[in-house]
């Protein structure tokens, strides 16, 4: 999954849901590590900025 | 200078963690609060909402971080219809930016050393034992060396992950939230509004929490499972474009609530949990500031326990969650239950227990009141969620 660093607001919503740990938030930035992450969507779902999509 | 070793080590200084801080300091510990942001309080994830009894243990009322005192809560349902429900003792606004800077200067006078742009980055083990914390500061890597670790961290926590803890939520177990402070807008500070209904809000509400009487945090919260084709701000839009066209938004927030509750899992040894990332949040309501900072004391006095115990391992600091468990705990499961049948309930259910509130006299208005008309007429489900959004209240 990939975050669309623009509308990100770095609340960590996506953080709570993700069952693998693949993301973090690194002081000012989410990153998701795509090595650990295995797209299964739930980061987008809650995301409320709509930042997470599937491709960038 | 940081020096090397606390005997505890808090991570996140919100609401939980201050309060987590200052009674381990209290009970005679080392603390060292670490907290990601420039200050802390900001930004501020929250409507703010909370009642003078839950919050009054803990520090004293002061007017610089009061916007609004609430005496009454509006519950309007799916079709318009309204009821008022009295307030058990006053609820107020707070002003969380000031606020959460005030526990924090709190906990620092009772000798807690806190380090804002500090990041938490992973726990150091030695021996497979939990010994310390990695974080960066101001950018800088460094590390600190302790016996127990307070993960204070909010929604987002990853202190629990980092020890082996299965945090993760479940998509009907997380609201996602959008909130606006809107001034410009008529709005009467004597009562905070929820709205609900499946067109309004799946699953969640719509508030409308008053900072004065042009202004308030308007938001909305609706849980992650309902939330797959339209996302919060598209449902908070279409409300505040009716109910407030002419508003501006001084203020936009985003934010996660875990609408879930704490598990034994959130103790293991040396780490334990506390506020949203331990979910002390109350489940229907949302609420978790009041929570937070009672699970904060108990986790900060268990920590300063163990600390003159020297006994760190997951067997002694369980007290701490039996110490929950009998303040809130066992109602927080009660109230996920509950909220389980309230993501399932028709926009009719909604309007039946805004009329149910209504029959009841305002002069009469209590819980035994509201409990032996319930009986009478069985309105089960209607009668249970009236009763934890009045507990909530009260708890708050
Ligand atoms: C939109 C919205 C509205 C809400 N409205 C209300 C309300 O009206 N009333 C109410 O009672 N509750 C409300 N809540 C819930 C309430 O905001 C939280 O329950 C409360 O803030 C939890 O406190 P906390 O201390 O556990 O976590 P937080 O207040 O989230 O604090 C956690 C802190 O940890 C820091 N942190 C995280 N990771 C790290 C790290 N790795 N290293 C260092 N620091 C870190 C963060 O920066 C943060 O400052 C609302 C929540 C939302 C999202």
């Amino acid at each position: 999954m990939y975050i669309n660093q623009h509308l990100c607001d770095v609340c960590g919503t996506c953080v709570s849901v993700c069952p693998v740990d693949a993301i973090e938030v690194f002081e000012t930035q989410v990153v998701i590590d795509n090595d650990v992450c295995i797209s299964c969507g739930k980061c987008a779902q809650v995301c409320p900025a709509r930042a997470i999509g599937d491709a960038l | 200078m940081i020096r090397k070793f606390y005997d505890v080590v808090v991570i996140g200084a919100g609401p939980a963690g201050s309060v987590a801080a200052r009674y381990a300091a209290m009970g005679g510990a080392s603390v060292l609060m670490l907290e990601r942001d420039r200050e802390p309080g900001i930004p501020v994830r929250c409507a703010e909402g909370v009642s003078v009894n839950g919050i009054e243990p803990y520090i004293d009322i002061d007017e610089s971080w009061v916007a609004a005192r609430i005496n009454h809560a509006k519950l309007v349902g799916p079709s318009g219809n309204s009821a008022f429900l009295r307030n058990n003792g006053a609820g107020l606004v707070l002003e969380r930016r000031i606020f959460d800077v005030r526990l924090c200067e709190l906990a620092i006078a009772q000798g807690v050393r806190l380090l804002t742009k500090a990041n938490a980055t992973g726990l150091i083990r030695k021996n497979g034992v939990v010994s310390g914390v990695e974080f960066t500061h101001d950018g800088v890597e460094t590390s600190v060396a302790c016996n127990i670790v307070i993960g204070a961290d909010g929604v987002e926590s990853r202190v629990g992950r980092w020890a082996g803890m299965d945090t993760a939520l479940a998509l009907k177990d997380l609201d996602t939230c959008v909130q606006y402070t809107l001034d410009g807008i008529d709005v009467n500070p004597e009562y905070c509004e929820f709205q609900f209904g499946n067109e309004i809000s799946p699953g969640g509400y719509v508030w409308i929490f008053p900072k004065s009487n042009h202004s308030a945090n308007v938001g909305i919260g609706i849980a992650g499972v309902k939330a797959k084709d339209k996302g919060p701000k598209e449902y908070l839009d279409t409300f505040v474009a009716k109910r407030f066209p002419e508003a501006s938004a001084t203020y936009t927030v985003y934010g996660g609530v875990p609408t879930s509750y704490m598990k034994d899992e959130y103790v293991q040894d040396n780490v334990i949990l506390a506020g949203d990332a331990a979910r002390q949040v109350n489940p229907i309501t949302g609420g978790g500031i009041v929570q937070g900072m009672i699970g904060g004391q108990l986790a900060g006095e268990t920590a300063a326990e163990a600390v003159k115990a020297g006994k760190f391992n997951r067997r002694f600091l369980m007290s701490y969650k039996r110490k929950w468990d009998k303040r809130l705990g066992d109602n927080q499961k009660v109230m996920f239950r509950l909220k389980e049948r309230f993501l399932g309930m028709t926009d009719g259910k909604f309007e039946n227990l805004v009329n149910f509130i209504k029959t009841i006299p305002e002069d009469k208005f209590s819980m035994s009141y509201l409990f032996k008309e319930a009986v009478k007429e069985d309105p089960k489900l209607m009668m249970d969620v009236a009763k934890s959004f009045i507990l909530s209240k009260l708890k708050k």
